[in-house]
C-alpha cells in the first residue's frame, strides 16, 4: 500500500518534469522571431519615412514659417507654397462631402433597411465591392471621358473642363463605394431589437431608420465618412487624370461658380510637380509639402479613432 | 423615401455601367485605328505612335511581382503575429502601426521610392549600376503600401478561427508555432488567399509611386530590368496626362488612354472576381 502510493508520487513527479520540462522549441522561438521582425520591419520603414521626410523638409518651415503656408505655386523654389493647393483641396473635400456623402449614405439606407434579399440587390452589393477595388486612376478615366469631355458646358466652359468641379465629382465617384461600404457595416451593427422595438410602438419605416437606426448608427457612419475623407485628400492620380489640378487657382473675387468652373491646384499634385524637379531646393519642397500632408491626414485620422473610442457602444 | 434611397443605390450599377461604356467606346476607336504592328513595336511610345503592349505588361507585373515579394512575407508574417502570438495589451500597440502605415498617401512613397529607396537600396544592391528612376524602387515602395493591406485582411480571417480548434490542437499536444501554421493558417486559407490577390490587384493598380520613381515618364523601352527604367500601365496614362494641357502627338494617343484603362479595369475586376469565388468555395463552415 505504502509503496504503491510512493510509485504513484514518483510517476506523478515525472510527468510533471515531462510536461513543465524546460526543452526550449527553438524552431518555434525562430518562428516567432520572424513574425516580430515582419511587424517590427514595418515600424522600422515607417519611422525611416518620417525621419527623411521631416530632416529634408523642416528647413522649409524653418526658414519661411507661414510664408510656406500661404504663398502660391511659384517656378522659384524660395517663393513657391502651399497656399492654392490647400485651398483647392479645402474646396474638393466640400465637393466630396456635399456629393458622395448623401448619396452614400442613401445607398446603404436602402440596402440595408429597405432592400429585400432579391437578385438585384446581391447585384448592387457585389458591383459595390469591386467598385472599391477598382485603381482609383480608372476613375480618373471616367471623369475625362464624363465631366471633362462630355459634360464641358457645365463643368467648365471657359477651362475645357478641367475644372475643380471636374475634379471635385471624380473623387466623390472614388471615394463613393468605401462610404457605402463602411456606413454598411455601422448600419449592420444595430441590433435589430432596436428597430423591433420602433415597429412594435407603430413607426413607419422611415420613423423607425430616421430616429432610431441612424441616430445609433451616428458614430460609425461618421468614422467612415471622416476616413474617405483622409483618402480623398491624399488621392492623386484621378486628379491628374482629369488635367487642371496642375494649374494654378485664381483666387480673385469671382464668383461660386466661377471658382467651381475655374483651374486648380491641390496639396497632393503640387507635390508631385515637385517631386519631378531635380533642383535640391525643390526635393526640400516637396518634403515640406509632404509634411503638411501627413500632419492633415494624421490629424483627420485620430479625430476619427477619437470619435470611434468616445461613442464606441457594446450592445 | 424609399425611392431617394433605391436610386442612391442604383447609382453605383449607374457608375459602373458609365465606366464600361467610357473606356470601352474610346478603346474602340483605338483599337479600330491602330495599325496592328503598332502593338508590338519594342517600346511603349504613344506622342511617336508606338504602343507595344508587352512594354506596359511587363513594368506593370515586375513591378507588382517585386512588390508583392516584400509585401508577402511581411504582410502575413505581421497578421499571424498578431492574430496568434500578440497579447492584447501588445495588439493595442502594434496594430496603430499597420493603421498608421496604411492611411499614407501613395503620393507619400512615391516620394520615399525615388529619395531614399532608390539611392540607400537598389543602388547598392544593382553592382552593374541603375539610374535614379528604376522599377526596383518603386517596386518595393508599392510593396510598402500592400503590405497593411494584405496584413489587416489575413488577420481578420485569422481572427474569425474559433478558440475551439486552437484548444483542440494544443488538446493534442501540438506547439503554438504547428497551431498556427497547421490548424490556424489553413482554417484561415480563404481569406488569406483573398487577401493576397486583393493586394496583388492594388499592386497592379498603384499609380503615383511608379510614376514618380519608376521612371518613364515620356515612354520606355520593353525591360524587365528592376535596375532600369520601366513603364507600367497606371504610369503610362499618367505620363499620357501630364505635361499639357491636351493629349498632344499621336492622333492615337488620347484613346490609347482608354485602351490601357480597359487592359487595367480588365486585370483588376477580374481579380476582384477570382477572389470572391475563391473566398466563397473554400470557406469552412465551422
Amino acid at each position: 500500500m505504502a509503496d504503491l502510493a510512493a510509485s504513484s508520487a514518483v510517476s506523478a513527479e515525472i510527468v510533471r518534469e515531462r510536461i513543465s520540462g524546460r526543452r526550449t522549441d527553438v524552431g518555434g522561438r525562430i518562428f516567432e522571431a520572424f513574425l516580430l521582425f515582419a511587424l517590427l520591419a514595418s515600424l522600422g520603414i515607417l519611422i525611416t519615412l518620417l525621419v527623411d521626410v521631416l530632416t529634408r523638409g523642416i528647413g522649409v518651415f524653418i526658414d519661411r514659417g507661414l510664408d510656406f503656408v500661404t504663398s502660391p505655386l511659384s517656378s522659384e523654389a524660395s517663393e513657391a507654397g502651399i497656399g492654392q493647393g490647400l485651398i483647392g483641396s479645402l474646396i474638393l473635400m466640400l465637393l466630396v462631402a456635399a456629393t458622395a456623402f448623401p448619396i452614400g449614405i442613401g445607398a446603404s439606407v436602402y440596402l440595408e433597411e429597405y432592400a429585400r434579399d432579391t437578385r438585384f440587390t446581391r447585384f448592387i452589393t457585389a458591383n459595390i465591392r469591386n467598385l472599391a477595388g477598382v485603381p482609383s486612376i480608372v476613375y480618373g478615366l471616367l471623369g475625362l471621358a464624363v465631366f471633362v469631355v462630355a459634360l464641358r458646358e457645365i463643368t467648365g466652359p471657359d477651362t475645357q473642363g478641367r475644372s475643380i468641379l471636374s475634379g471635385g465629382l471624380t473623387l466623390a465617384i472614388v471615394v463613393l463605394p468605401i462610404v457605402i461600404i463602411t456606413t454598411s457595416e455601422a448600419l449592420r451593427a444595430v441590433p435589430s431589437g432596436i428597430r423591433e422595438a420602433a415597429y412594435g410602438v407603430g413607426a413607419t419605416r422611415w420613423q423607425t431608420v430616421r430616429s432610431h437606426v441612424i441616430p445609433y448608427a451616428a458614430p460609425g457612419i461618421l468614422t467612415g465618412t471622416i476616413l474617405s475623407m483622409a483618402r480623398a485628400f491624399g488621392e492623386t492620380a484621378p486628379l491628374i487624370m482629369v488635367g487642371g489640378a496642375v494649374s494654378f487657382l485664381a483666387t480673385s473675387d469671382r464668383g461660386v461658380i466661377e471658382t467651381l468652373q475655374g483651374k486648380y491646384t491641390t496639396l497632393p499634385t503640387s507635390i508631385y510637380q515637385w517631386v519631378q524637379e531635380p533642383q535640391r531646393d525643390f526635393i526640400e519642397l516637396s518634403a515640406a509639402g509632404i509634411i503638411a500632408l501627413l500632419v492633415t491626414i494624421l490629424l483627420v485620422n485620430g479625430l476619427a479613432i477619437i470619435l470611434r473610442n468616445r461613442y464606441a457602444r457594446r450592445w | 423615401m424609399r425611392l431617394l434611397f433605391l436610386s442612391a443605390a442604383t447609382l453605383s450599377v449607374v457608375i459602373t455601367a458609365l465606366i464600361i461604356l467610357a473606356i470601352i467606346g474610346e478603346a474602340w476607336n483605338f483599337i479600330s485605328q491602330v495599325d496592328l504592328p503598332a502593338l508590338w513595336s519594342g517600346g511603349w511610345f504613344p506622342r511617336r505612335g508606338m504602343f507595344d503592349v508587352p512594354t506596359i505588361l511587363a513594368g506593370t507585373f515586375v513591378i507588382a511581382g517585386i512588390g508583392m515579394i516584400v509585401a508577402v512575407p511581411l504582410g502575413l508574417g505581421a497578421a499571424i503575429y498578431l492574430a496568434e502570438y500578440a497579447s492584447p495589451r501588445t495588439r493595442g500597440w502594434l496594430k496603430p502601426i499597420l493603421e498608421i502605415l496604411a492611411s499614407v498617401p501613395s503620393i507619400v512613397l512615391g516620394y520615399f521610392a525615388l529619395q531614399w529607396i532608390s539611392p540607400n537600396v537598389i543602388q547598392n544592391v544593382c553592382v552593374g549600376g541603375s539610374s535614379n528612376f528604376n522599377m526596383g524602387a518603386a517596386g518595393i515602395a508599392v510593396g510598402i503600401l500592400v503590405t497593411p493591406l494584405i496584413a489587416s485582411i489575413a488577420e481578420d480571417a485569422m481572427y474569425a478561427v474559433p478558440r475551439s480548434l486552437r484548444e483542440a490542437s494544443y488538446g493534442l499536444g501540438a506547439r503554438k508555432r504547428t497551431t498556427s501554421l497547421r490548424i490556424v493558417v489553413p482554417a484561415a486559407i480563404s481569406g488569406i488567399v483573398a487577401a493576397l490577390i486583393i493586394g496583388f490587384s492594388r499592386a497592379i493598380g498603384e499609380t503615383m509611386i511608379v510614376a514618380i520613381a519608376a521612371g518613364g515618364t515620356g515612354g520606355s523601352v520593353f525591360s524587365v530590368n528592376p535596375c532600369g527604367q520601366g513603364q507600367t500601365m497606371t504610369a503610362a496614362m499618367t505620363a499620357l496626362a501630364t505635361g499639357s494641357d491636351q493629349v498632344r502627338g499621336s492622333d492615337l494617343a488620347y484613346p490609347s488612354l482608354f485602351f490601357v484603362g480597359l487592359l487595367l479595369f480588365a486585370f483588376t475586376l477580374a481579380l476582384n472576381v477570382i477572389s470572391e469565388r475563391f473566398v466563397r468555395s473554400v470557406r469552412l463552415k465551422y
